[in-house]
């Protein structure tokens, strides 16, 4: 998984590239949580048009960070969601804490 | 009665990075009995469910353990994929199987496998036996809305 994200008036968007699985969740976790702890957000936009694939660990993986965000207040999206990812991030009702956008 | 069309065994150590290599042999194994896109990305996501537990759970994590993929394909465009450790094992089934049930409520964890297990296929059995390991039987059935067919994905 390779992740990019740009910082532009307090709003990141990252991009994730490549397939979310138990096999990089953790060093996801960490990169995620540097990139948010050393900027300071208010919004944060997960791009995920090419994300490949994720299962449950991915849900997993957003929800964690949607918690580090929400003790500064920073408010978390998702946005260009394939039709696999959407159906498990439906199923998990990850929608009602990270809306999604277009 | 359904007859075997073609059978698939393999035995992969229970190392996180096999996960990838796992859900698309699967995936491309079941290719022959022309699941829809939407169908193949079903079955990856389950796989990749049980394998993660198998790791996570049954192997806590040692990244070591035998981890046996069956896969067969039958006649009436069915499928039949097992997946077995021999790790710690279930004590209470019916309470790992509730949705977002976690024995690891530290490492973000979901707590969604198995009922993702269950939504992305047709049948779902667990067995498990305490010390001695889980076996996940998973059954998906191919071209389930035959006919009902959209830019060329059934829905």
């Amino acid at each position: 998984m390779e992740i990019y994200y740009s910082n532009k008036n307090f709003k990141i968007t990252f991009n994730l590239v490549g397939e979310l699985d138990e096999f990089c969740a953790e060093e996801v976790k960490n990169a995620l949580d540097k990139i948010i702890t050393d900027n300071k957000p208010q919004e944060i936009v997960f791009d995920l048009q090419r994300l490949t694939f994720t299962d449950s660990t991915g849900v997993g993986v957003l929800i964690g960070r949607y918690k580090t965000a929400k003790k500064t207040g920073c408010k978390v999206f998702i946005t260009n969601v394939s039709r696999a990812v959407d159906k498990i991030f439906s199923m998990a009702g990850l929608y009602t804490i990270m809306p999604k956008i277009s | 009665m359904k007859t075997v069309l073609n059978q698939f065994n393999m035995t992969v150590e229970a190392k996180s990075i096999n996960e990838g290599f796992v859900r698309s042999a699967v995936a491309a194994f079941c290719t022959q009995v022309n699941p829809t896109i939407e169908e193949i990305g079903d079955i990856k996501t389950a796989v990749s469910e049980a394998v993660t537990n198998c790791i996570v759970h049954g192997y806590k994590n040692k990244q070591k353990g035998d981890i046996v993929v069956t896969v067969k394909l039958f006649d009436d465009n069915t499928s039949e994929i097992s997946i077995q450790d021999f790790g710690v094992g279930i004590v209470d089934v019916n309470k790992a199987m509730q949705t977002f049930f976690t024995t690891c409520k530290t490492e973000e964890r979901s707590g969604m496998g198995f009922t993702v297990m269950a939504a992305f296929t047709d049948d779902l059995k667990v067995t498990s036996n305490p010390g001695e390991g889980t076996l996940v039987k998973m059954t998906k059935i191919f071209g389930y809305s035959d006919g009902e067919e959209q830019d060329g994905i059934r829905s």
